[in-house]
C-alpha cells in the first residue's frame, strides 16, 4: 500500500511498516530546545538521571526568544544553556544568531530527517520535507537522553495547491485562507501534507512559511516534498551533500483532500484573537493600526523583507503608526543589508531588530499598549500574546504589513502599489 | 475517584491565556508562575481554584505553544483533571507526561461550579449537581502507562526506555 510523506519519513526512521494510527518509537535526527523551554528540558533532563546526551551533534541549545536578555533572571537562564552547552558539547546558537526555526532550515534540517524541538513551530522544517513537530520539555528532555521518541502514526490531509498567485497574494495568504477554511481545531492530530503545480514552483520561503502555520490549524507536521528547489537551496546554503528527494507514494491514502486555486485568493487578514478567524484585507479598511511587525519564523525571510522594502521604498511609514522589524537571522540580516532592503526600511521609518523573537510573544521590544492594534507578519495573534491581554493582533503578510504602515489602517497592499 | 468543583471554560483557550509570554521570567520559579495560572482567560481563577478542582472547556484547549509551563502551573495549583471537547496535540502530551489527566467528553452538560466525581479507571464523569453522567474517551495506550507511572520522568526513571 503507498505511503504518505509521513508515513514514509516515519516508515524510514521506525524500521517498521508505519500506517496512520500505529504508534512507533524512532530515532531523531535532530532534537532542539529554545531559551524560554530550554531551562525546564535541562532540569527535566538532570531529574532523570541522564548523565550523556544520545548525540551530542543532533541536539542543539538557541538563545532565540530573550535575545539580548531584557532582565537578570532570563540572562542566567541563558547562563545554564550556556554550560549546559560546555559541559555535553551539544550545538548552540547565541544572541544574534536568530530565530531557531529559521537556524534549523539554514544549517541543520535535512528532507526524511525526524526533527522534535521544545517550539510548537518546529514544524517550520517540514517546508524541507522533514518530519518535524513541536514537544514540551519533558519529551525533549527523554530525546535528549535517549535519541528517540514515540509518535502516534498522523493520518494524511493532502491540500492540493493550484494557479498562480495573483500580484499581492503571497504563500501567507495562502496558509490564513486554510486555516480560515478548515478551522484552528482542523487539522489536530494530523499531517497536512501540500502539492500541486503551484507547490512544485514554489520559493523554499514560502513553503517555510506555509509549514511554519501547519500547528496554527492543529496539525502535527506540515510537510513539502522535497524537490530540485529544496536541492537548489541546500546547494546555496553550501550542504547540497544534505540534499535526498523524498515524496509521497501516489497511491498512499488520505484522509481527505483540500484543493485551493491561488488565483481566487485575495489579501487576507487573521482578527483578534483566533488565526482561523479571517477577513480580506479590503473588508478590515478603517481598521487603525498603532504598530505594524514584520519578522518571526513565519515571515521574516530575505523574501518577506525584500517585499516590505520594495513597498516602503521613497515612502514613510504613517505617523501614527510604528513600523518594527526583525530579520530571522543573521544571514537574513546581513544579505537584507546588501541588497539595500535594511536602508530602505530605515529610512521609511522603520525600527530594526536584533534577529529573534522577542516582540512576536510579548516578551519584549514591540509591547502593546491598551487598546492598541498591531498588524503583524506572525503566526499567532491570540489574546496577550505580544505582551498585553488589552491589545489587538491581526495577522497579514508582509505585503499587507508595509502597506498598512505606510496608511496606518489596514491596506490591501494592491491599493499602494 | 476524583471529586472537585467544576470551573468552565469555553472554546480555543490557549497557552497564552494559561501561562502568557509576558510571564517567561518567571518560568525558572514555577510556584510562583503558577500564581497567575489562567490569567488571560479568568484573572479571578487563581484566587478561586482549590486542590482537587477541575477545568472543564470548550474544543482545541491548550492550543499554541510547546510550553510545558501551561500544564505544569494547572497542576502546581491542584487541579485533578482538565475536562474538555477536544485538546490540541502538544499540551495533551505534556499535560499526561506530568502525570495530569486529560479527559476528552462533552462538557456543555457540565455547568461551572458544579460538583464533579471523576473515575478514571471507570472513564467516567458524575455531575452531583445536574445528576448528569458522562464517558469520556480512551487515551492511547502508551499515554495511559504514562500516566500511570505519574508522568514521562517517573516512567524512564522506572522502565529506562519506551515499551509499547
Amino acid at each position: 500500500m503507498g505511503k504518505t510523506l509521513a508515513e514514509k519519513i516515519l516508515s524510514q526512521k521506525s524500521g517498521s511498516n508505519a500506517q496512520a494510527g500505529n504508534i512507533v518509537v524512532a530515532e531523531v535526527d535532530l532534537v532542539f530546545a529554545q531559551d524560554t523551554t530550554g531551562p525546564l528540558t535541562i532540569r527535566q533532563f538532570q531529574t532523570s538521571r541522564f548523565e550523556h546526551l544520545a548525540n551530542p551533534n543532533k541536539t542543539a541549545l538557541f538563545l532565540d526568544h530573550a535575545a539580548p536578555s531584557p532582565n537578570y533572571i532570563l540572562s542566567s537562564e541563558h547562563m545554564l544553556l550556556r554550560h549546559f552547552a560546555q559541559q555535553t558539547g551539544c550545538i548552540i546558537f547565541d544572541v544574534g544568531d536568530g530565530i531557531c526555526h529559521q537556524l534549523v532550515a539554514e544549517s541543520l534540517a535535512k528532507p526524511g530527517d525526524i526533527i522534535v524541538g521544545a517550539d510548537s513551530h518546529t514544524v517550520t522544517a517540514g517546508g524541507l520535507g522533514a518530519f518535524a513537530t513541536g514537544m514540551g520539555s519533558s519529551d525533549i528532555a527523554i530525546a535528549f537522553g535517549l535519541g528517540k521518541t514515540w509518535f502516534r502514526v498522523p493520518e494524511s490531509i493532502k491540500v492540493v495547491v493550484t494557479g498562480n498567485f495573483p500580484e499581492g497574494v503571497y504563500a501567507k495568504d495562502l496558509i490564513l485562507h486554510l486555516i480560515g477554511s478548515i478551522g484552528a481545531n482542523g487539522a489536530t492530530y494530523k499531517a497536512l501534507e501540500f502539492s500541486g503545480d503551484t507547490v512544485d514552483s514554489m520559493t523554499m520561503s514560502q513553503r517555510f512559511t506555509i509549514a511554519n502555520m501547519a500547528v496554527e490549524a492543529g496539525a502535527k507536521v506540515g510537510l513539502f516534498p522535497a524537490d530540485n528547489i529544496t536541492k537548489d537551496y541546500l546547494m546555496l546554503q553550501e550542504r547540497g551533500n544534505h540534499y535526498q528527494s523524498v515524496f509521497p507514494d501516489a497511491d498512499a491514502t488520505y484522509e481527505q483532500t483540500i484543493n485551493i486555486n491561488v488565483a481566487e485568493l485575495e489579501p487576507t487578514v487573521s482578527k483578534p484573537h483566533t488565526v482561523d478567524n479571517i477577513a480580506l484585507a479590503i473588508e478590515l479598511k478603517g481598521t487603525k493600526i498603532q504598530q505594524v511587525f514584520i519578522g518571526t519564523c513565519t515571515n521574516g525571510r530575505l523574501e518577506d523583507l525584500a517585499i516590505a522594502a520594495t513597498i516602503l521604498e521613497g515612502k514613510k511609514r504613517h505617523s501614527e503608526t510604528r513600523l518594527i522589524i526583525a530579520p530571522a537571522s543573521r544571514q537574513v540580516l546581513l544579505a537584507a543589508i546588501k541588497a539595500g532592503y535594511i536602508q530602505s526600511l530605515i529610512e521609511a521609518g522603520a525600527v530594526i531588530l536584533p534577529p529573534g523573537c522577542g516582540a512576536c510573544l510579548g516578551l519584549h521590544q514591540g509591547v502593546l499598549g491598551d487598546g492598541e492594534s498591531c498588524l503583524s507578519t506572525a503566526n499567532r495573534n491570540f489574546k496577550g500574546r505580544m505582551g498585553n491581554p488589552q491589545a489587538f493582533i491581526y495577522l497579514g503578510s508582509p505585503a499587507t504589513a508595509a502597506a498598512t504602515a505606510i496608511t496606518g489602517e489596514i491596506t490591501d497592499p494592491r491599493e499602494v502599489v | 475517584m476524583l471529586t472537585g468543583r467544576a470551573f468552565k471554560f469555553g472554546d480555543d483557550i490557549s497557552t497564552d491565556h494559561i501561562t502568557p509570554g509576558r510571564l517567561a521570567h518567571l518560568r525558572s520559579d514555577p510556584p510562583e508562575l503558577a500564581k497567575h495560572v489562567m490569567e488571560d482567560a479568568d484573572p479571578t481563577f487563581a484566587s478561586r481554584v482549590t486542590p482537587g478542582d477541575f477545568i472543564v472547556a470548550g474544543a482545541n484547549f491548550g492550543l499554541g505553544s510547546s510550553r510545558e509551563h501551561a500544564p505544569l502551573v494547572i497542576k502546581i495549583v491542584g487541579v485533578s483533571a482538565i475536562l474538555a471537547k477536544s485538546v490540541a496535540r502538544i499540551f495533551f502530551r505534556n499535560a499526561i507526561n506530568l502525570g495530569l489527566p486529560v479527559l476528552i467528553c462533552d462538557t456543555d452538560k457540565i455547568n461551572d461550579g458544579d460538583k464533579l466525581e471523576v473515575d478514571l479507571a471507570a472513564g467516567t464523569v458524575n455531575d452531583i449537581t445536574n445528576g448528569n453522567r458522562l464517558t469520556f474517551s480512551q487515551i492511547p495506550e502508551v499515554m495511559l502507562h504514562i500516566l500511570d507511572e505519574g508522568g514521562l520522568i517517573p516512567y524512564i526513571q522506572k522502565y529506562g526506555d519506551f515499551k509499547l
